[in-house]
C-alpha cells in the first residue's frame, strides 16, 4: 500500500479558455504522507486533483505524466472525496459504503457488508446502516463518505476540500479522524483553509499566482497537529504569503 | 429492488388531498344544481346532478362494460408510452450520433396533433383497442421522453466522477447512477402522462370505435341523452383523477429520497 506518485510537467488548458489553467507543473506525493495543496478558489488546485483522478475530459488540452513508484498505472488505484459527500440519496448508508462493489460487480457480498459494518463502527457510525443519507447530519454524512473511501481500499486518496462544508467542531473532529484512518495512504488534500493544511500536512504547497507550487514550512510535530501558539504563528506567516501571492 | 413503504406523513397528506377533493366536488355539484334551477335549464341541455346520479345507478352495467374498455386502453397506452419514451430517451443518451436523427422525430411527434393522426390510426389499426392504445401512447410520448432524457442528461457530475474513479463502466453507471438520479424528473413526466393519456384514448374512441366511454358519449349525444353523456363523463373524470393520485402516491413511495430532499 505504499506508493509514491510523481506528476511531471503537467499542463492543462480548458477548451475555449484564453490561457492555460497551469503549465509545466511538477508534484511529488510521498508514500503514506499527506500532501496539502493550498490556494484560493479558482486558482486551479481542483483541476490538478481532477487531472490526477483522470477526470479531465480529453476534449481539453492536457499533457504531462503521472507515474507511480511501483511502476503500475494510477488508474483504479485512487479514492476520491469531494467537497460534497456524494452519497447517493437512494441508497442507504451500508449500500453507499459498498458502492464500489455494486458498481463493479452489480452485487455486494456478505464479506464486503461485514467489512463495511466494521468501518462504520470504527467511525462511530454503528446503528445507522439502514438510514438514508438525508436522515443524517452533515458531519455524519462526511464520515460515511470517509467510510466509503476506506472501503475502496486504494493506496492513493485524493481529497477536494472534503471538510469545508462542516461547522468548526465537526471539521476539527473529522480532520483528526481522517488523519488517523488514512495514515497508511498516500493522500493529496486540496484546501483553501490554511489551518487545515497546517494541521494535516506532511508537506505543504501553495498554488502561487503564477500557477507554480511553492513549498512551505510546517511545524515539526506530527499531524494531526493541535491548534496551539506554534500553529498560530505558522498560520499567520502563511496568510501573509497568501496575501502577497493573491492580493 | 426498491422497497415500497407508506409512512404516516404520506397517508396524512393523501387524506387531506382527498378531503380537499371532496369539498371541491361538493361545491361544483352545488353550483351546478344552482345553475340548473336558476336558469331553468332543460335536461337535454344541462341535466341536474341528481338525474346524472340516477343514470349512473340505473345504467351501471352498461357504463361499467364501456368503462373497462376505456380504462384498459388508458392503462395499456400509459405502459406503452412510458416504455417508448424511456427507450427513446436512453437511445438519445447512449448513442450521441443518433440523437441528431432522433430529436426531429421527437419534436415532430409533438408538432403533429394527435387528433389529426386519429383517422389514420383507425385506418391502419382498425376500430378495436389497438388504435386507442397507440393514441394514448403517442399523446404521452413527448412529455415522458423529454423528462426522462433531461433527467438522464443532468445527472449530478459529482456522482459520475465518483463512479468513474471507482472504475464503473457506462452501463453500470447508467443502471446504478443515471437512472435512479433521473427518477424524480421522470416522475414529473409520468404524472403529466397519467392526466393526458385518457385524452388520447377518448379522442380515439370519438373518431371510430365500437366500445368505450367515448363511444358511449357519442351515441348518447346523437340521441340527446345528455344525462347519459354526463354519467360517462363523470366516470372518465373519476378514473383520471384516481389514476393521477394513485400514480402520485406510487411515485412518492418509490422515490422517498426525493420527498426528503425537497420536503414535498
Amino acid at each position: 500500500m505504499s506508493i509514491c506518485v510523481q506528476l511531471s510537467d503537467a499542463s492543462l488548458q480548458y477548451a475555449g479558455a484564453a490561457r492555460a489553467t497551469f503549465s509545466g507543473l511538477n508534484l511529488n506525493l510521498p508514500a503514506k504522507k499527506w500532501t496539502c495543496l493550498l490556494g484560493p478558489s479558482g486558482c486551479g488546485k481542483t483541476s490538478l486533483l481532477r487531472l490526477l483522478a483522470g477526470l479531465i475530459d480529453s476534449s481539453h488540452q492536457l499533457s504531462g505524466e503521472i507515474s507511480c513508484s511501483d511502476g503500475l498505472s494510477i488508474d483504479n488505484r485512487i479514492s476520491y472525496m469531494a467537497q460534497q459527500d456524494l452519497l447517493l440519496p437512494w441508497l442507504n448508508v451500508l449500500d453507499n459504503v459498498c458502492l464500489k462493489a455494486r458498481l463493479l460487480t452489480g452485487k455486494v457480498s456478505a464479506a464486503q457488508q461485514h467489512r463495511a459494518r466494521q468501518l462504520l463502527e470504527q467511525l462511530n457510525l454503528s446503528g445507522i446502516e439502514k438510514s438514508l443519507p438525508d436522515q443524517l447530519s452533515g458531519g455524519m454524512r462526511q464520515r460515511v463518505a470517509l467510510a466509503r473511501t476506506l472501503m475502496q481500499d486504494t493506496p492513493i486518496v485524493l481529497m477536494d476540500e472534503p471538510f469545508s462544508a462542516l461547522d468548526a467542531v465537526n471539521r476539527y473532529k473529522l480532520q483528526n479522524l481522517a488523519a488517523q484512518v488514512l495514515q497508511d495512504r498516500t493522500v493529496l488534500l486540496i484546501t483553501h483553509d490554511p489551518q487545515e493544511a497546517l494541521r494535516l500536512g506532511d508537506q505543504l504547497y501553495l498554488f502561487s499566482a503564477d500557477q507554480q507550487l511553492l513549498p512551505l514550512p510546517l511545524p515539526d510535530s506530527l499531524p494531526p497537529r493541535a491548534v496551539d501558539a506554534e500553529l498560530g504563528h505558522y498560520q499567520q506567516s502563511l496568510l501573509q504569503k497568501m496575501q502577497v501571492q493573491h492580493g | 429492488m426498491a422497497k415500497i413503504t407508506f409512512n404516516t406523513a404520506t397517508l396524512g397528506s393523501s387524506f387531506s388531498s382527498l378531503c380537499r377533493l371532496a369539498i371541491t366536488t361538493a361545491v361544483i355539484l352545488l353550483l351546478w344544481q344552482v345553475i340548473v334551477v336558476y336558469f331553468e335549464m332543460p335536461p337535454f341541455i344541462l341535466p341536474p346532478p341528481l338525474l346524472v346520479l340516477e343514470k349512473l345507478i340505473g345504467s351501471y352495467q352498461l357504463l361499467l362494460s364501456h368503462s373497462l374498455i376505456t380504462m384498459s386502453e388508458i392503462v395499456l397506452g400509459l405502459i406503452l408510452g412510458l416504455l417508448m419514451g424511456l427507450l427513446f430517451a436512453l437511445q438519445m443518451l447512449l448513442f450521441k450520433p443518433l440523437r441528431r436523427w432522433l430529436l426531429p422525430v421527437l419534436i415532430a411527434s409533438q408538432a403533429i396533433p394527435v387528433f389529426a393522426l386519429a383517422p389514420i390510426l383507425m385506418l391502419w389499426f382498425g376500430y378495436g383497442m389497438t388504435s386507442k392504445v397507440i393514441m394514448a401512447a403517442l399523446i404521452i410520448f413527448f412529455p415522458v421522453t423529454t423528462t426522462c432524457f433531461d433527467g438522464l442528461r443532468y445527472t449530478p457530475i459529482g456522482y459520475l466522477d465518483l463512479a468513474h474513479t471507482m472504475g464503473a463502466n457506462k452501463w453500470r453507471q447508467l443502471w446504478h447512477i443515471r437512472l435512479p438520479a433521473a427518477l424524480p424528473t421522470l416522475a414529473s413526466g409520468i404524472r403529466v402522462a397519467a392526466v393526458v393519456a385518457p385524452i388520447g384514448a377518448v379522442v380515439g374512441e370519438w373518431v371510430g370505435s365500437s366500445g368505450g366511454l367515448g363511444y358511449l358519449m357519442l351515441q348518447a349525444n346523437a340521441r340527446m341523452q345528455i344525462a347519459d353523456m354526463f354519467a360517462a363523463l363523470f366516470i372518465l373524470a373519476l378514473f383520471s383523477i384516481t389514476l393521477y393520485y394513485f400514480t402520485d402516491l406510487l411515485l412518492k413511495a418509490l422515490i422517498p429520497w426525493h420527498r426528503e430532499q425537497t420536503g414535498h
